[in-house]
């Protein structure tokens, strides 16, 4: 463990990926540390989710290195956990707890026997989300935020030392935006966990950000929110005019060509909010 | 109405029983797959297409039972192959059920025996099964569902979230694939029972019936096999004992859309009583 401390948990080097003669970005130099918060910034198509499949060893770099732990990554590996993109899970046979086993051992053959410690695991990992009330509740009857509890349940198992989080707030109201931000910053803080979080929002996660990554159509930058967001450097990625304003504690990107960073505060749903009250007694 | 009780004793309706379990049994354990990946079309088309199997079966080695598993293994081929794109999978399946019903009429019209075996398979033909046939399909039905057993997990992970699976280990492309042929496979046996048109009533029905009653995927799956038994045998004892002169399958269909729809009204009332007590405990 004492020589992995001296790596960073993830380290790229001259990293390129392209498809077809389309470039996501190229050139790419990043290295995170463990217990570090890097946001993953950028339009839609940048290349945001591809990123993390390269880490996932999903994908193959078109030039240069990449290392996850020290190591190649491989995929289905333990020492990245990972949060995707939301889908739903409607009419599927599978409550709370099932999908957080899934995540322990879903990759294997045969069919799951029941063992204490199988139990234990999954108890413990649903426990530290807050997630054991709803736990044996069909996935798909839960609201947004109690579902995206159970992901970062299924990903934060066995304290990975990457954590990759595709766009984990995407239509959850203010409420459990904070509650998942939330439960990444303790795994940081409690496991070292380093993190890399796309999200085309960084608000929400502005407490936390330790550096920002920002792609842009083959270009990237990164460094503190205060290096990286400023109207000079986001208009030199983005090729146009783009002002980055600064409203009390928040962030605001204007003229982007991608409309959703105008949209000052993302999306709220409130209705999310309501079933919420509901549910709980 | 005569009962016919005494009919039960006779040796081809216990055949007919015997099969009827036997693909009731592994139509109840895929059916929950093809619900949670959304594979209804691919079982109609797989079902229809087993028409084309008998038929060249018949053609090339006088053996419609044989023709149709093989063709099975072609079917599946052709489903993965065309229709691996999710957005195109339905358009791909329809343009290969298409010509491949096309062509089973064609082949029919070479065959100068009483192609009468091939047409069987579009309504199923229960009571005229075989020992030898009995013996061919519990070997079939057994290897899938040792096949099912081996696939049970990843195959879970990967129709819950792909994306996820893929990343945690699970060769998704490979899974999925596999469990097509087991499908196709499957769905040519029920058809030879039921009948093309009527595999839905095993394959899809009992599943989806079993999925408005419970989350947990152990009790759907078993309620799912017991439904399809209850339809399979239920219905073809009743049809025997009461309808001799009418095929059976019809029975076998009623019974199972009396499941579902008990299912679906046990589910209504459940749903009913849960959220009055969630309003009046919030």
């Amino acid at each position: 463990m004492a020589e992995l401390a001296h790596e960073p948990a993830v380290s790229l080097r001259g990293a390129s990926l392209r498809f077809g003669d389309r470039v996501l970005w190229s050139g790419l130099d990043l290295d995170v540390e463990p217990g570090e918060f890097v946001a993953v910034l950028g339009p839609n198509g940048s290349g945001k989710t591809s990123l993390l499949k390269v880490l996932l060893g999903l994908q193959r770099l078109s030039a240069g290195t990449v290392r996850v732990a020290g190591r190649e990554p491989r995929r289905g590996s333990p020492t990245v956990g990972y949060v995707p993109q939301q889908k739903g899970f409607d009419g599927l046979p599978l409550r709370g707890r099932d999908l957080v086993a899934l995540g322990l051992d879903g990759h294997r053959w045969g069919v799951p026997l029941p063992s204490r410690r199988r139990r234990a695991r999954v108890d413990e990992a649903l426990a530290a989300v807050g997630a054991t009330a709803f736990a044996d509740e069909p996935v798909g009857s839960l609201s947004g935020g109690e579902q995206q509890r159970l992901r970062m349940a299924q990903a934060l198992l066995g304290s990975p030392a990457v954590l990759l989080c595709d766009e984990p707030l995407l239509s959850l109201d203010l409420a459990h935006q904070q509650v998942v931000t939330q439960l990444v910053d303790d795994s940081r803080r409690e496991h070292g966990t380093a993190v890399l979080f796309v999200t085309h929002e960084v608000n929400p996660v502005l407490p936390l950000v330790d550096r920002v990554l920002y792609l842009v159509d083959g270009r990237w930058l990164a460094g503190t929110t205060d290096e990286v967001m400023t109207s000079d450097n986001l208009s030199r990625l983005y090729g146009t005019h783009v002002d980055v304003l600064r409203v009390h504690d928040r962030i605001v990107v204007v003229g982007t060509p991608d409309a959703v960073h105008a949209e000052p505060g993302g999306a709220h749903h409130h209705t999310d909010h309501a079933d919420e009250a509901v549910r709980r007694r | 109405m005569t009962v016919h009780w005494d009919y039960l004793t006779y040796a081809f309706v216990q055949h007919g029983l015997i099969a009827a379990g036997i693909v009731a049994l592994v139509s109840g354990v895929i059916g929950p797959f093809v619900i949670s990946r959304r594979m209804s079309f691919a079982v109609h088309g797989a079902a229809e297409l087993a028409l084309t199997g008998a038929a060249a079966g018949l053609l090339i080695a006088d053996n419609a039972v044989a023709g149709a598993l093989l063709g099975s293994l072609v079917v599946a081929s052709a489903f993965g192959v065309l229709a691996s794109r999710d957005r195109e999978r339905d358009s791909a399946i329809g343009v290969v059920l298409a010509f491949g019903l096309g062509l089973g009429f064609y082949l029919l019209e070479f065959y100068d025996g009483f192609a009468s075996e091939a047409l069987d398979i579009l309504i199923g033909q229960i009571t005229g099964v075989s020992t030898g046939q009995i013996v061919l399909l519990a070997a079939v039905s057994a290897g899938v569902l040792v096949a099912m057993a081996v696939l049970y997990r990843p195959l879970t992970f990967a129709s819950v979230d792909v994306d996820l699976a893929e990343a945690r280990g699970v060769r998704t492309r490979l899974v999925g694939t596999l469990f097509l042929y087991l499908l196709c496979i499957t769905v040519t046996e029920a058809a030879q029972v039921v009948g093309t048109t009527l595999v839905l009533s095993l394959v899809i029905t009992p599943a989806a019936a079993a999925q408005r009653l419970s989350a947990r995927a152990g009790v759907v799956m078993a309620l799912s096999v017991g439904f399809a038994l209850l339809a399979a045998d239920g219905g073809l004892a009743a049809g025997v004992v009461l309808a001799p002169s009418f095929r059976s399958s019809s029975f076998i269909t009623f019974v199972a859309f009396a499941t579902y729809a008990v299912a679906r009204v046990v589910a209504l009332v459940r749903g009913r009583r849960g959220s009055r007590r969630r309003t009046v405990a919030a």
